[in-house]
């Protein structure tokens, strides 16, 4: 097969079928086939594409559809990005399904009570991982990350009111 | 939180009945079928493919450093399609499925109010206009890159961005306070993936087993 678009569509479907824990997991993959396997892009641009999908607004795996774009332009944007969400629709679709019938079950209230801890230190190794590396240990931005916590622990207004603060602040260089 | 004590579920078994021999319409008895007895109390009635869509796309456009916690806030704070404890079990379960938390959890939530249509108009949503937004970004962000304003405002997002995340970690461990051995496994999972930084596959393969024998010892 000779064609990007469909080799990246496929590589990308399959990546997701796999991807548990997100799609952020197969990026190391995603980087070795769109680089060294195949030569659609450097190295760098790679990096480039994954920063600019960490920085923009919208689920991580728009990483994909960057790698699309850059290869096949709107076509290559489109099904690389139908290709991340198809699987986990099917996937999840049935798991919820699933739910709805056994949720009652013993033995599935029993592996609820059991994922549900892990799930959420996952969530806190991320946090932690994230503030690390947004931060690199300097204070100014470190506040920031605890007083953003602390306005959404304590209100429930909009989370774009601390973001907002965070991008005028950072603008102006004071943070 | 309720579902360490699985047997206080309490009432609300036999809606589904209830909903048919009442004479409910079909879509109504659907909706019914996917959520489970117990875990109502939420606005849920009426919700249509097209207000999922949109509320989903509200988001994509602003969910900087990961659109999660703001998922939460939509669907539990702002609508409250979810109880805060619905949520938390299906973000559970999702994060075991491949394609990510995220994702799963839209699809499931979708889902239970709208059916298959529902979960494609909240992916849809969550996805399509970040999609379109992030190759806009990717041609202005090559013209401007050099521009420091620009860096310092994505590095201040990005700090700001792991604030919504710390506060969702806190807001999940809560409910968990008089639970030690849902503690002790979200430590060790912290210490696992956020301290050591073992690869995902490894902490699952160990840690799940465990924390099923331990919800089943603690069970008994």
């Amino acid at each position: 097969m000779e064609n990007p678009v469909a080799l990246l569509t496929l590589k990308i479907l399959f990546l997701s079928c796999i991807a548990v824990g997100g799609f952020i997991a197969t990026v190391p993959e995603l980087n070795r086939f769109a680089v060294q396997v195949q030569g659609w892009m450097s190295d760098g641009t790679f990096a480039t594409l994954f920063a600019l999908s960490q920085a923009s607004p919208g689920p991580n795996l728009i990483i994909a559809t960057l790698v699309g774009w850059e290869v096949a332009g709107f076509a290559g944007a489109v099904l690389a990005t139908a290709a991340t969400c198809l699987p986990t629709l099917v996937i999840a679709y049935q798991a919820m399904r699933l739910r709805a019938h056994h949720g009652r079950a013993r033995w599935f209230l029993l592996v609820e009570r059991a994922i549900l801890p892990i799930a959420v230190g996952l969530i806190l190794a991320t946090a932690i991982l994230l503030t690390a590396s947004a931060s690199g240990a300097a204070p100014p931005k470190l506040a920031l990350t605890a007083l953003t916590a602390v306005f959404l622990l304590a209100t429930r207004r909009s989370p774009l009111v601390p973001l907002a603060i965070a991008a005028v602040l950072g603008g102006a260089g004071w943070v | 939180m309720r579902p360490f004590h699985p047997r206080a579920l309490a009432g609300g078994w036999s809606r589904r009945t209830m909903a048919r021999s009442r004479g409910h319409g079909l879509g109504e008895y659907r909706k019914m079928q996917h959520q489970m007895p117990g875990e109502a109390a939420t606005s849920a009635e009426g919700v249509t493919p097209l207000k999922l869509f949109l509320g989903f796309a509200s988001i994509g456009f602003v969910g900087f450093g990961g659109v999660m916690p703001w998922v939460r806030w939509l669907v539990v704070d702002r609508k409250s399609w979810c109880s805060a404890e619905e949520f938390d079990n299906l973000f559970a379960l999702a994060s075991f499925l491949p394609g990510g938390n995220v994702l799963g959890v839209s699809v499931m939530v979708g889902g239970r109010l709208a059916g298959r249509r529902g979960s494609l108009a909240a992916v849809l949503g969550l996805v399509a206009p970040p999609a379109v937004l992030v190759c806009l970004m990717a041609e202005l962000y090559r013209r401007h890159q050099h521009l420091e304003a620009v860096q310092g405002m994505i590095g201040a997002l990005a700090s700001a961005a792991a604030g919504l995340i710390v506060a969702m970690g806190l807001r999940m461990v809560w409910p968990m306070r008089r639970s030690p051995r849902a503690l002790a496994i979200v430590l060790v999972v912290v210490v696992a993936a956020g301290l050591l930084r073992l690869p995902l596959v490894w902490i699952l393969l160990t840690i799940l087993p465990a924390s099923l024998l331990a919800a089943r010892l603690v069970a008994r």
